[in-house]
């Protein structure tokens, strides 16, 4: 026992200056952090800006970034809805007064962007810089996120054309987010003390109150909306997505012409697990081309089907631009025929 | 033959292998008689070979031996990883054509339609993701645990999978649901079966390590620290802010087993964020670090999107637990009835607030309701099988359920979900969900106020 003593001296003086609880508790299990390893995974930002890397970038280089790396899929303006939702437009000088967006009471937004939503400018640096570009997140130098969120700022008429955005800055600008008064936490879906106790929910209280009446709870049943008959058949053939046996079936949907359809639907889940449908439309470009634009340009090439196969398989650019399609040699010859098929016949 | 395909409260064998498809499209429109002549018709062609037997012997299934009761089957490990029987081909994932514009950034929902008990098998379950999904190597994975200030924590850590996986280890089943799951249906009716409806609902038996473990290994100041920023290894690096009141009750965990093998990647293997009743979006998948902070991060899956649209032009934030709610899976939208007689209508609650402690179905649309019987394990937090009796006689029905939890919390009817959150939510729509039965035995979504 007393060969021991030492080290429960030193565990208790230890585990009286901590809590209730030890750190570094099990033997050979984690190890600390370097600064550096820290530093290279700590980007976040938080709305108070902690987290914030310094730096700066104008509306004219943030244009030309976006052009570059963003337009693409969102469009030159941040209005494509492509691809996602739109980033940009819907909100008034009137909003950016008010801090809140008219539309989204009114009802006259046709649609929410994110700058009708976002309540903290931090959110949009935060993830432009830790996702943007879709397909190549985090390649963005911290300057480069400044230029291209005071173009985003510009498009949305908060800052003007000749703005330039820095860490010295943004604290100013989150004064004239259009939405910034948008928020509310006042609900029951976050646990612990409400927010005038210091948290930040109501404490739990749900917003209906129900009763389980069990007998002649209402005089008649009132139908509030049923099953469109476009939405009865936009999803297939239910009767396929049944077992053929047990106590009921799918019902049948389509008639026998839609199963070119179903075929079809068949082939887009082969291009969407192969990756196709992350570069390419249906009908526009995305980085490569539209495939109604590749049926356009192969109309009539008998050789083209063999000749895309192979494409399609070693990758390559040149022909729609500069930037190259990667190789698709892990997948099966078999499926590459498909697809290119698929996509000669007018994919659907 | 025909005496016993019409003996009463059975059921008939599945007619559609046997109906050309004038009589399948017949069927399909609701002339249920065409079905039993047919199947008449059919059953008299299939025995006209076994001439030597005659028809009114009984069943050709049981009076002649099949081929696998009189030959040899397949070996041990033919299929060294299991796989559904061909005959299942129909039950998988599926997305909801229109949802979303790319796979990257979309959902696959599960087939409710045709699963039993609680379980989700881990092949079916319901797929979110927002920058496509990695298969990532757990050799090369990491967790990061650190403070959004050096007070927070007294030493900022990393563990590989080998250190995680000598920890002292739980294993729970609970549910996982996407905040926007039903959010399609905010509005109007919009989807037609509980694949497309309910199917961002997934449950899991999960393994791992308490995150509280993990903290106070680093040395957390839970004073301080009352929120943890939880950030994922994909493209998105996905962050949500999670309550430290839940962490602190020791209910969140960091998960690297799936019922029984390691997680599937495309649900966040090798680790994942488990946090019991609330949205999905807070489970970050392929989890690598883990920050404490004082104040709520705001990030943009908690402040651009699963935020609440309110009547007022206000958004919710922070809008976490899935409150109680429920869904009859059998019979349910797009499918059809076979008959008339006695059925077990089935079907799944849950809550995020706890235990499960009633279910109650209702046959004409919420005016009469019987309580259901509990058919499996209720857990916490977790899918609670229920059954009820039906005899259906052949007129319409609504079918309903309503779920109430051990708060006492009753489902709402969409009608008391509307007057507080209006109809632009997206998020959180747990209100009671009704299937309409017509004559010919076709169900469908309606939505009852
Ligand atoms: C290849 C297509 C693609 C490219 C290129 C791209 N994005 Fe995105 N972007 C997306 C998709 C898809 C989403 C939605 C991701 C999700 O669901 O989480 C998105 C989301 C966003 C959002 C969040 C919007 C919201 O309302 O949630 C912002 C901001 C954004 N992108 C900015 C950019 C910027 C800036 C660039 C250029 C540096 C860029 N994107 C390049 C596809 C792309
Ligand atoms: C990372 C982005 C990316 C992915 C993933 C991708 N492509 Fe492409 N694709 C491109 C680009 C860029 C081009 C244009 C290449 C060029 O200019 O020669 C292209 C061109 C094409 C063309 C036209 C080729 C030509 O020479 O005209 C076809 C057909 C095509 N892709 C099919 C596919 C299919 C099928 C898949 C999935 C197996 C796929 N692509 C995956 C980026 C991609």
């Amino acid at each position: 026992m007393f060969r021991f003593s030492k080290t429960i001296l030193v565990f208790a003086l230890f585990s009286a200056s901590t809590a209730a609880f030890a750190i570094d508790k099990y033997q050979g299990v984690g190890r600390q952090a370097t600064p550096a390893e820290v530093k290279a995974w700590d980007i976040d930002v938080r709305p108070d800006f902690k987290g914030l890397p310094k730096g700066s970038g104008n509306v004219e280089r943030g244009n030309e970034l976006f052009e570059e790396k963003c337009a693409s899929c969102h469009g030159s303006f941040g209005e494509s809805n492509e691809v996602f939702t739109p980033l940009a437009g819907g909100t008034t000088k009137d909003d950016i007064k008010a801090g809140n967006v008219k539309g989204l009471s009114s009802g006259e937004l046709p649609q929410r962007t994110t700058f009708t939503k976002v309540a903290t400018i931090s959110t949009v640096f935060d993830y432009i810089q830790r996702a943007m570009p879709w397909t190549a997140p985090k390649s963005l130098k911290a300057d480069e996120v400044y230029a291209i969120l005071a173009y985003l700022l510009n498009l949305q008429e908060i800052v003007p054309a000749d703005f330039v955005l820095s860490d010295k800055n943004i604290a100013d600008v989150q004064k004239l987010l259009p939405n910034r008064n948008g928020m509310t936490t006042d609900h029951g879906m976050w646990p612990g003390a409400p927010a005038k106790k210091g948290g930040i929910g109501n404490g739990g209280k749900p917003d209906t109150a129900n009763k389980a009446c069990m007998k002649n709870c209402k005089p008649e049943v009132l139908i509030g909306s049923t099953l469109p008959d476009y939405a009865r058949t936009a999803h297939g053939e239910l009767r396929d997505q049944n077992r053929s046996f047990g106590p009921v079936r799918g019902t049948q949907t389509l008639g026998p012409e839609a199963a070119k359809k179903a075929a079809d639907a068949g082939t887009l889940d082969l291009a969407t697990k192969s990756g196709c449908m992350a570069c390419h439309g249906m009908k526009s470009k995305i980085v490569g081309p539209g495939y109604s634009e590749v049926v356009a340009r192969y109309q009539g090439q008998t050789d083209a089907e063999s000749r895309l196969i192979a494409k399609v398989k070693a990758g390559g650019q040149g022909v729609w631009g500069s930037i190259p399609m990667p190789p698709n040699g892990h997948l099966k010859d078999e499926d590459i025929t498909t697809l290119v098929k698929w996509i000669l016949s007018g994919s659907k | 033959m025909g005496d016993m395909v019409k003996q009463p409260g059975r059921l008939r064998p599945a007619p559609e292998n046997f109906l050309s498809e004038e009589q399948v499209k017949a069927v399909g429109s609701g002339r249920r008689d065409f079905l039993r002549k047919s199947f008449l018709a059919a059953g008299a062609a299939l025995a006209a070979p076994m001439a030597a037997r005659a028809a009114s012997e009984g069943d050709i299934n049981i009076l002649e031996n099949p081929a696998w009761t009189t030959s040899l089957g397949m070996p041990v490990a033919t299929n060294p990883y299991g796989m559904p029987s061909k005959f299942e081909s129909q039950l998988l994932r599926r997305e909801s054509p229109g949802l979303a514009r790319v796979g990257g950034a979309s959902v696959s929902f599960a087939p409710l339609q045709g699963l039993f008990g609680i379980i989700t098998p881990s092949g079916l379950h319901f797929e979110r993701h927002h920058q496509g999904w990695h298969d990532i190597d757990p050799s090369k994975h990491r967790l990061m645990v650190n403070g959004s200030d050096d007070s927070l924590l007294k030493k900022a850590k990393v563990y590989t999978l080998d250190e995680l996986m000598r920890l002292p280890s739980v294993s729970r089943i609970h549910f996982i649901e996407c905040g926007a799951n039903t959010g399609l249906e905010w509005g109007n009716v919009a989807v037609p079966t509980v694949q497309y409806t309910h199917g961002m609902v997934s449950c899991s038996e999960f393994t791992g390590v308490p995150l509280k473990v993990l903290l106070e290994d680093c040395g957390v100041d839970y004073k301080k620290a009352r929120y943890v920023l939880a950030e994922g290894a994909d493209g998105s690096s996905m962050t949500r802010t999670i309550p430290m009141e839940m962490v602190e009750s020791g209910e969140v965990f960091v998960a690297y087993g799936q019922n029984g093998e390691m997680l599937r990647p495309e649900n966040g293997y090798p680790l994942r964020l488990v946090v019991p009743g609330v949205q999905g979006v807070s489970w970050v998948k392929w989890l690598r670090r883990i920050e404490v902070g004082d104040k709520p991060y705001a990030t943009k899956d908690e402040a651009v999107h699963y935020i609440d649209l309110l009547p007022n032009g206000q958004h919710r934030q922070y809008s976490s637990i899935q409150e109680a709610k429920s869904v009859i899976t059998t019979p349910s939208g797009g499918q059809t009835l076979l008959d008339k007689g006695f059925f077990n209508v089935s079907g799944l609650a849950w809550s995020g607030r706890g235990r499960i402690k009633q279910v109650d179905v209702s046959f004409d649309g919420g005016i009469n309701w019987k309580t259901a019987r509990i058919e499996g394990p209720v857990q916490n937090k977790a899918l609670t099988r229920f059954n009820v009796d039906w005899v259906w006689d052949g007129s319409p029905a609504i079918l309903q359920s309503r779920a109430i939890d051990e708060t006492g919390f009753v489902q709402p009817t969409y009608g008391q979900l509307r007057k507080v959150r209006g109809t632009k939510s997206i998020y959180h729509n747990n209100a009671i969900q009704s299937w309409k039965v017509i004559e010919s035995g076709e169900v469908s979504n309606v939505q009852v106020l």
